[in-house]
C-alpha cells in the first residue's frame, strides 16, 4: 500500500492536466468530477497510505520511495524521492482532507464563474505542489513545490484578473515571497557547497558531522531558510502580502491558509529542525519573530471591518504561534497547531465564503449583522470554528494546540514570550467573538439570499466537527519521535494543570468582553476602534508596514528607474558608438559610388603591393 | 624571328594605344582588332598556334563582333551623333597597322613555316590532351561561367514583362 | 623571345590600365579590360611556350571563356544603363554611394 505513495501527488497534477488542456471542452460537471475528484482520490490513498503506515511502521520510521534520479551534476545527485514519516503524513493528511473539502466548497461557490474549469486547474495544481513540497525527500524538490505554490498563489489570488486591484495583489503576494524564496535559495546552495547534498537526512547528518554547533555556516544557512519560511508563512517582517492576498476566491483564500501555502514555512522549519538545534541563535530568532507577529497581527485583526481580512490577520497571528512552537524546540506542538488551524481557518473562511455567497459579496463585517437566524447551519459552524480560534477551553481543538505551545514555551524559560502568547490568545478571543457576535447577532444587516446548498455545507460540518474534536487526536506522540521529543519537563504536572486553567479563563475572558461590547442589543459602531482612535487606524493599516516598504523600498525603487529611465550609464557605450560613426562617416566618403573611383583605388592598391613584395 | 616578333610587338602596342585613345568607339573598335590580330600573331611566334586561332576566332571574331552590335545598338537610341564624314585619318591608322600586319603574315606564308625560327611548337593535340585531362574540372567550371554569364546577359537586357517596347 | 613576349604582356596590360582608369565612355572601360585580359593571356601563353608545355595555352583558353562571358554581361549591363540613365558614363550611375 506504501507503494501507492507516488498517487498522492500525482492525482492532483493528473486533474490540473486534464482540466489545463480539456478544460475549455468539458461540461461543468464533468469538470467538478475531475477537480473535486483528483483531490477526493488523493485524500482516500494519503488515507491507505497512512493506515498502512501505521499498522507497520517501517523501520526508522522512514518511508522512502525514489522514483527517479533528477540529474547528476558535478557531484549534485538529487532524486525525485518522497519521504514519508510521520510528519508528512500529518501534512499529506492534512492537505489533501481539507483541499478536498474546499474543493467540494469551490464547486458551489464558484458554480456561476464563467471561469471554471481555470479555477479548478489553479486548485488541483496549488495542492499537487504542496503535496510535491510535503512529500520531497531532497530539499531540491522541496524548492520545486515551494517555488509551485508561489506560482498557484499567483494565480489564484489574480483569478479575477479583470479587477487591478486582485492583479496588484497577486503581484503583491508574489514579489514579497519571492524576497524569501530568493533568501531561501541562497541557504540551499550554501549547502550544496558545502554539504555537497539536499538530501533531507543526509544534510541533517552531515551538518551535525561537519558543523559545530553555533558555527557561522550552519547560523548563515538557518537563518537563509528562516528567510524563506517567513515569507512563505507571512512573518515579520514579510507579512504584508497575506492581508492582500484576500483579492482571491473565498475558497483560495482558504486553501492558502489553511492546507497550502503559508503552512508551508512552518513545515520548512520543522523539516530542517536540525538545522536549527546547531544554531541555538537562530531558533531564539524564530520565536521571537513568531511573538512578535502573532502579537501584531492580532492587534490589527482587532480594528479590521473586512470579515476577510480578519481572518487573514488572525492566521499571521495563528502562525506565530506555530513559529513561537518552533522556536522554543517543540516543533510537534507548533505542527498539531498547525493542523487544528487548519481545520478551523478552512472552516471560518468557508463559513465567511458562505456568508460573502448569500449576502451579496458583502464584506463589511458592520453592515452584515443578524444572520444567526437566516443562516444557521453556517452559524453553528462559524462559532465552533471561532471558538477553536479563540481556544474555547476543553471542546475545541485550538486550545489544546495554542495551550501545548504556551505551555512547551513556559517550559523551556522562555516566560516573557509565554507572557506575549497569553496576550495573544486573550486579543484573539477577543476579536474573534466580535467577528461572530457582529456578524451573526445583533440587528439585521444585508439580507441573505442565496442559500448555501449540500456542497458548502457539508465541508462546513465535518471541519466544525474536526474543529472540536481534532484536539483529542494524539498527534504530538505521533510526531515526537520524527520531531524530537521537548526536554524533559522541569516543571511538575501540576504547572501544566495550572496553566491550562490560566489559558482557559483568559479565552473566555476574552469572549465575555467581546460579548460585552458587541454583543450587547443597542451597540452603535465599533466599540474597540473608537477606544483606540488613531492607534486603531495605524493597527487597521496593519501597524503602516505597506506605507513604510513604500517610503523604503517602493518609492527609492521607483526613484532609481525613473533615474534611469534616460540611461545615464549608456553614455560611455554611446560614447563608443558615435566614435565608430565618426569613422564611418570617414570612410563612407570612400565608398563614393563611382566605379572608376574603385577601379583606381583596386589598381593602386595593386601597384603599391606589387612595390612591397619587389622592395622588401 | 626575334625581329618579326618585335615589329609584331610594336604593331600591337601603337594599336593598342590608340584602340584606348580614339574618341569614337568604332575607331576604337578597329585599333583593337588590329591589336587582337597582333598579339594572335606573336602567339603563332611563340609556338602556340591553337591560341592563336582561338585569338583570331574569338577575340577578333565574337567578342569585337559582339562590341561592334552594342555600339550599333547605341548610335541607334535619341541623341546618336550624326555619321561622321569619311576622312582619311578616321581610317588612316588602322589601315596603316594592318598593312604592316598584314605584310608581316605574307612573308611568313611566303616563306613557309619550315623556314622561319618559331619557338618549340605546342600543338592543339598537346593542348585539347590537357584540357580534357588534369583541367578537367576546370573546363566544366568555364562551361558553368558561360552557362551563368548567357542567362546573366539575356536576364539584363530583358524587358520587364507587362512593358512595351519604349 | 618569351622575356619580350612577357614584356609586351606588361606594356599592353598597362595600357588598358590606363585606359581603364581615364576613359568615361563604358564601352572603353570595358574594350580596356578586354586589353588587360588579351595581355594577361599572352603572359601565359609565352610562359608555356617558354617552358614548351600546354597549360599555359589552357590557362589562355579559361581566360578567353572569362572575357566572353564577361564581356556578354558587361554589354548587357551597358544596355541597361544607357536606357536608365541615358548615358554612358559609370559616374552617372553612383547612387549605390555609402
Amino acid at each position: 500500500m506504501l507503494d501507492l505513495l507516488w498517487l498522492v501527488p500525482v492525482l492532483p497534477l493528473a486533474g490540473f492536466l486534464a482540466l489545463t488542456f480539456a478544460g475549455r471542452r468539458l461540461a461543468k460537471p464533468a469538470v467538478t468530477a475531475i477537480g473535486v475528484g483528483s483531490v477526493g482520490l488523493s485524500s482516500l490513498v494519503a488515507g491507505a497510505v497512512a493506515a498502512a503506515f501505521l499498522g507497520h511502521m517501517p523501520p526508522g520510521g522512514v518511508h522512502r520511495q525514489i522514483l527517479w534520479r533528477w540529474f547528476d551534476v558535478a557531484g549534485l545527485r538529487p532524486e525525485i524521492s518522497l519521504h514519508l514519516d510521520a510528519l508528512s503524513l500529518v501534512m499529506i493528511l492534512v492537505v489533501t482532507g481539507v483541499g478536498f473539502l474546499i474543493h467540494l466548497y469551490s464547486a458551489q461557490f464558484m458554480e456561476e464563474d464563467a471561469d471554471f474549469a481555470r479555477f479548478f486547474a489553479s486548485m488541483n495544481l496549488f495542492v499537487a505542489m504542496m503535496l510535491v513540497l510535503v512529500l520531497a525527500g531532497d530539499l531540491l524538490l522541496l524548492y520545486l513545490g515551494w517555488e509551485g505554490v508561489g506560482l498557484c498563489s499567483f494565480l489564484l489570488i489574480g483569478f479575477w484578473y479583470g479587477e487591478p486591484a486582485n492583479v496588484l495583489a497577486a503581484r503583491k503576494a508574489f514579489v514579497v515571497t519571492r524576497v524569501g524564496d530568493v533568501a531561501m535559495a541562497i541557504g540551499l546552495f550554501i549547502l550544496v557547497d558545502r554539504l555537497g547534498t539536499l538530501d533531507l537526512q543526509a544534510v541533517v547528518a552531515r551538518a551535525e558531522a561537519q558543523w559545530a554547533p553555533g558555527s557561522a555556516a550552519v547560523v548563515a544557512v538557518a537563518a537563509l531558510l528562516l528567510g524563506g519560511a517567513v515569507g512563505k508563512s507571512a512573518q515579520l517582517p514579510l507579512q504584508t502580502w497575506l492581508p492582500d492576498a484576500m483579492a482571491g476566491p473565498t475558497p483560495v483564500s482558504a486553501l492558502i491558509h489553511a492546507a497550502t501555502m503559508v503552512t508551508a514555512g512552518v513545515y520548512l522549519v520543522a523539516r530542517t529542525g536540525g538545522l536549527f538545534e546547531l544554531a541555538p541563535s537562530i531558533r531564539t530568532a524564530v520565536a521571537v519573530i513568531g511573538t512578535a507577529t502573532l502579537l501584531l497581527a492580532a492587534g490589527a485583526a482587532l480594528v479590521q471591518r473586512d470579515i476577510k481580512r480578519i481572518l487573514a490577520y488572525s492566521t499571521i497571528s495563528q502562525l506565530g504561534y506555530m513559529f513561537l512552537g518552533l522556536g522554543v524546540g517543540s516543533a510537534s506542538a507548533a505542527i498539531f497547531h498547525l493542523v487544528t488551524h487548519a481545520f478551523f481557518k478552512a472552516l471560518l473562511f468557508l463559513g465567511a465564503g458562505a456568508v460573502i455567497y448569500a449576502c451579496h459579496h458583502e464584506h463589511d463585517i458592520f453592515r452584515l449583522g443578524g444572520l444567526r437566524r437566516s443562516l444557521p447551519t453556517v452559524t453553528w459552524t462559524f462559532v465552533a470554528g471561532a471558538a477553536a480560534l479563540a481556544g474555547f477551553p476543553l471542546v475545541t481543538a485550538g486550545f489544546y494546540s495554542k495551550d501545548l505551545v504556551l505551555w512547551r514555551a513556559f517550559a523551556g524559560g522562555h516566560f516573557l514570550l509565554w507572557g506575549a502568547g497569553l496576550l495573544g490568545a486573550f486579543v484573539t478571543a477577543l476579536y474573534s467573538f466580535r467577528l461572530v457576535f457582529v456578524v451573526f447577532w445583533g440587528e439585521t444587516g444585508t439580507e441573505a439570499g442565496a442559500r448555501p446548498g449540500w456542497r458548502m455545507t457539508v465541508p462546513l460540518t465535518i471541519l466544525a466537527a474536526l474543529s472540536l474534536v481534532g484536539g483529542w487526536l494524539g498527534l504530538p506522540a505521533v510526531l515526537e519521535p520524527v520531531l524530537g521529543a521537548a526536554e524533559e519537563m522541569a516543571e511538575p504536572h501540576g504547572t501544566e494543570l495550572l496553566l491550562q486553567v490560566l489559558a482557559g479563563v483568559v479565552s473566555l475572558g476574552g469572549i465575555a468582553l467581546a460579548w460585552a461590547l458587541y454583543g450587547r442589543p443597542g451597540r452603535h459602531g465599533d466599540p474597540v476602534a473608537d477606544a483606540l482612535g488613531p492607534v486603531g487606524r495605524w493597527w487597521r493599516a496593519g501597524w503602516g508596514f505597506d506605507a513604510l516598504y513604500d517610503r523604503l523600498f517602493v518609492r527609492p525603487y521607483d526613484a532609481v528607474a525613473r533615474a534611469l529611465e534616460k540611461d545615464p550609464v549608456d553614455r560611455l557605450p554611446a560614447a563608443a558608438a558615435g566614435l565608430a560613426r565618426g569613422f564611418h562617416r570617414a570612410l563612407a566618403l570612400t565608398q563614393n559610388g563611382r566605379l572608376r573611383w574603385y577601379a583606381l583605388s583596386l589598381a593602386a592598391g595593386a601597384t603599391f603591393a606589387l612595390y612591397l613584395v619587389l622592395t622588401l | 624571328m626575334i625581329a618579326l616578333f618585335r615589329l609584331t610587338a610594336r604593331v600591337a602596342v601603337v594599336a593598342t594605344a590608340l584602340a584606348v585613345s580614339r574618341r569614337h568607339a568604332v575607331h576604337a573598335l578597329l585599333y583593337l582588332v588590329v591589336s587582337l590580330l597582333a598579339v594572335a600573331f606573336s602567339f603563332f611566334l611563340l609556338g602556340a598556334p591553337f591560341a592563336a586561332a582561338l585569338e583570331v576566332i574569338i577575340y577578333a571574331g565574337a567578342i569585337m563582333v559582339l562590341f561592334v552590335f552594342v555600339v550599333m545598338m547605341l548610335g541607334l537610341g535619341p541623341g546618336a551623333r550624326p555619321e561622321e564624314p569619311r576622312h582619311p585619318d578616321r581610317w588612316l591608322g588602322p589601315a596603316l597597322l594592318g598593312a604592316v600586319l598584314l605584310g608581316e603574315l605574307v612573308y611568313v606564308l611566303t616563306l613557309g613555316p619550315r623556314s622561319v625560327e618559331i619557338a618549340a611548337e605546342v600543338g592543339p593535340k598537346a593542348v585539347g590532351t590537357a584540357l580534357w585531362g588534369p583541367y578537367l574540372l576546370g573546363v566544366e567550371l568555364v562551361g558553368l561561367l558561360l552557362l551563368a554569364g548567357l542567362v546573366g546577359a539575356y536576364h539584363l537586357v530583358r524587358r520587364p514583362p507587362g512593358k512595351e517596347k519604349t | 623571345m618569351a622575356g619580350e613576349a612577357l614584356a609586351l604582356a606588361a606594356v599592353l596590360f598597362a595600357l588598358g590600365l590606363v585606359g581603364l582608369l581615364v576613359r568615361r565612355n563604358l564601352i572603353f572601360v570595358l574594350l580596356s579590360l578586354e586589353v588587360m585580359l588579351n595581355a594577361a593571356g599572352l603572359a601565359f601563353v609565352a610562359a608555356g611556350a617558354r617552358w614548351g608545355q600546354p597549360d599555359g595555352q589552357v590557362t589562355f583558353l579559361f581566360i578567353l571563356a572569362i572575357a566572353a562571358a564577361e564581356v556578354a554581361v558587361g554589354l548587357a549591363l551597358v544596355l541597361r544603363l544607357q536606357t536608365a540613365f541615358r548615358s554612358l558614363d559609370p559616374d552617372a550611375a553612383s547612387r549605390l554611394g555609402g
